[in-house]
């Protein structure tokens, strides 16, 4: 996924003068046939992930379109001041795309996880958050990404579903009827969740833009209003966006994800993904629990 | 994005303020209420202000949207008022405004807004946010291809204590910015100090470093004026105990 969008973002630098990548000493050589060809707007600031931002927001602020790139820790987390204060307050757009995901790079242990960031995120007051399943989805993101104005996340994940899946801007998409409740499954978890949910009567939707979240369709394809949101971040990081969606009813909402607890563990991404619960056995005993309560 | 300049019944019209000179800016902090706390801060900076606005700055309430201005980037954002004086003596905002500093419904907060003051170009209040802006301003202007606009960011002896300067001034010397312009007010408010002085850091970055007496205009002036073709450069403008 990063390699695919690398590759695009470096022929859209040749084309739309307005976009500038930053980098902060990740990455560089994916970025350096884009260098070679526009030194001026391929900007390495080294290991200064405050100024990675700063600078973005005064690129921004002569009206540049900053796309700014590293370890998703390193994007947002330490420089989450610099995101309220440089971009959002200043009214400064920018385009952050991250790698490492929730824990993608489990080798390197919990400094380089970040299931924090959407909640984070939702912090702030605008941000758009993409979650793409497929470096093609990833790639179809980044014209809109680019032509915006305000703050963009495009959270990429060495995660992906076996094929993409044709989305419309902004939309979830139905994928399949059911009647016993719904299950919303976020970029890379939508495999993991056709494969648990294969023999349930349940509606599956996906998602790979999830701020702002499409409430329109959560409630027209509403059969049961039970609804679990799989996501591969934190859990509950959409929950309270699903259940306004369903505030004028009596509903049930289940966040899915990744756990709080600092596993303090290195391994595999699987490894992690059956600690957190999210492999699809443990998907289905769970969603299976959610549809049907022990009363 | 919020729309810029919300309190735009303000903001006078071209020429209908008269420029008022260094002298009537006494007058005008008098208009501007409830500074206490931050009035040593104001007035450590209000001459070299006047300087920037009056003799050095190529920017006039009439040119706010000229890509080719010069760039004035307040990081230092406590103790305004001295600011507010200045941008209202040069027709940026108007006077009227002045009383109601830090009301609910005011342009005017301890901290300046971007998007309420015209001229004011970045929004600030939180310590070590505007060198790397100011970076990132230089950087876009020179992709853009244009030489002419300097870009003079403001920062305090205090504020130099955050880390992110020291990561944003060797990125200005790395990018040889040399448009980029700072000044630290050197009020003696580090409450730690800088044994080898504030200007230490930037002159092991290799950046062109000169101090002046920061009420004296004539020095403030000449040192503003001064550029180096490679390197960005430092005025320190010292004022109070560190003369």
């Amino acid at each position: 996924m990063r390699q695919r969008v690398a590759e695009e973002l470096g022929r859209m630098l040749d084309h739309d003068d307005r976009l500038v990548v930053m980098l902060a000493a990740i990455s560089t050589a994916l970025f350096e046939a884009a260098r070679a060809r526009h030194p001026q707007r391929v900007v390495n600031v080294g290991i200064r992930e405050q100024s990675l931002i700063g600078v973005a927001a005064g690129l921004a602020h002569v009206g540049l379109r900053p796309v700014v790139h590293t370890f998703a820790p390193f994007l947002l987390e330490r420089p989450f001041e610099q995101l309220k204060m440089d971009l959002c307050h200043q009214g400064l757009g920018a385009v952050l795309v991250s790698i490492g995901a929730s824990y993608d790079f489990p080798e390197y242990g919990t400094s380089h996880f970040c299931p924090e960031d959407v909640a984070l995120l939702d912090a702030l007051p605008g941000v758009e958050v993409h979650v793409p399943g497929h470096p093609d989805e990833a790639v179809g993101l980044l014209p809109g990404l680019a032509a915006a104005t305000g703050v963009g996340y495009l959270r990429l994940s060495e995660a992906s579903n076996a094929t993409a899946v044709t989305m419309s801007a902004g939309r979830l998409r139905v994928l399949r009827q059911g009647s016993q409740g719904s299950v919303i499954a976020v970029g890379p978890m939508l495999d993991p969740v056709l494969k648990a949910v294969s023999d349930l009567d349940v509606t599956v939707m996906y998602a790979i833009t999830v701020r702002p979240l499409d409430e329109a369709t959560i409630l027209e394809s509403l059969a049961e209003p039970a609804v679990a949101v799989v996501e591969p971040y934190l859990a509950g990081t959409s929950a309270g966006l699903v259940s306004h969606a369903l505030a004028h009813l009596p509903h049930r909402v289940l966040g899915v994800g990744v756990g709080r607890r600092d596993l303090h563990r290195y391994g595999g991404r699987l490894e992690h993904d059956l600690a957190h619960g999210l492999d699809p056995a443990s998907l289905r005993s769970t969603i299976s629990r959610f549809l049907r309560p022990s009363r | 994005m919020t729309s810029k300049f919300d309190h735009a019944a303000q903001v006078p019209a071209p020429g209908a303020v008269r420029p008022a000179a260094y002298e009537d800016l006494d007058g005008l902090l008098d208009l501007l209420s409830g500074d206490e706390k931050h009035s040593s801060a104001s007035t450590s900076t209000v001459d070299l202000l006047w300087v920037l606005y009056d003799r050095v700055l190529r920017v006039r309430p009439e040119n706010l949207d000229d890509p080719d201005r010069d760039r004035f980037v307040l990081s230092k954002g406590h103790g305004p008022a001295a600011y507010y004086a200045v941008l209202a003596a040069k027709g940026f905002i108007s006077p009227s405004v002045l009383p109601e500093f830090s009301a609910f419904a005011s342009p005017l907060g301890h901290h300046p807004d971007r998007l309420l003051i015209p001229g004011v170009e970045i929004s600030s209040g939180s310590l070590g946010h505007g060198l790397a802006i100011a970076v990132g301003i230089a950087v876009g202007l020179r992709i853009q291809g244009r030489r002419e606009p300097r870009v003079v960011c403001l920062l305090g002896d205090g504020e130099l204590e955050e880390g992110s300067n020291h990561e944003a001034l060797w990125l200005a010397t790395l990018l040889e910015l040399s448009a980029l312009t700072v000044i630290v007010v050197d009020n003696r408010s580090s409450d730690l100090g800088w044994p080898t002085g504030v200007g230490a850091p930037f002159a092991a970055a290799g950046w062109m470093v000169e101090r002046v007496d920061g009420h004296n205009r004539g020095e403030l002036e000449r040192a503003l004026r001064r550029r180096s073709e490679t390197t960005p450069n430092l005025v320190i403008a010292a004022t109070g105990t560190a003369l």
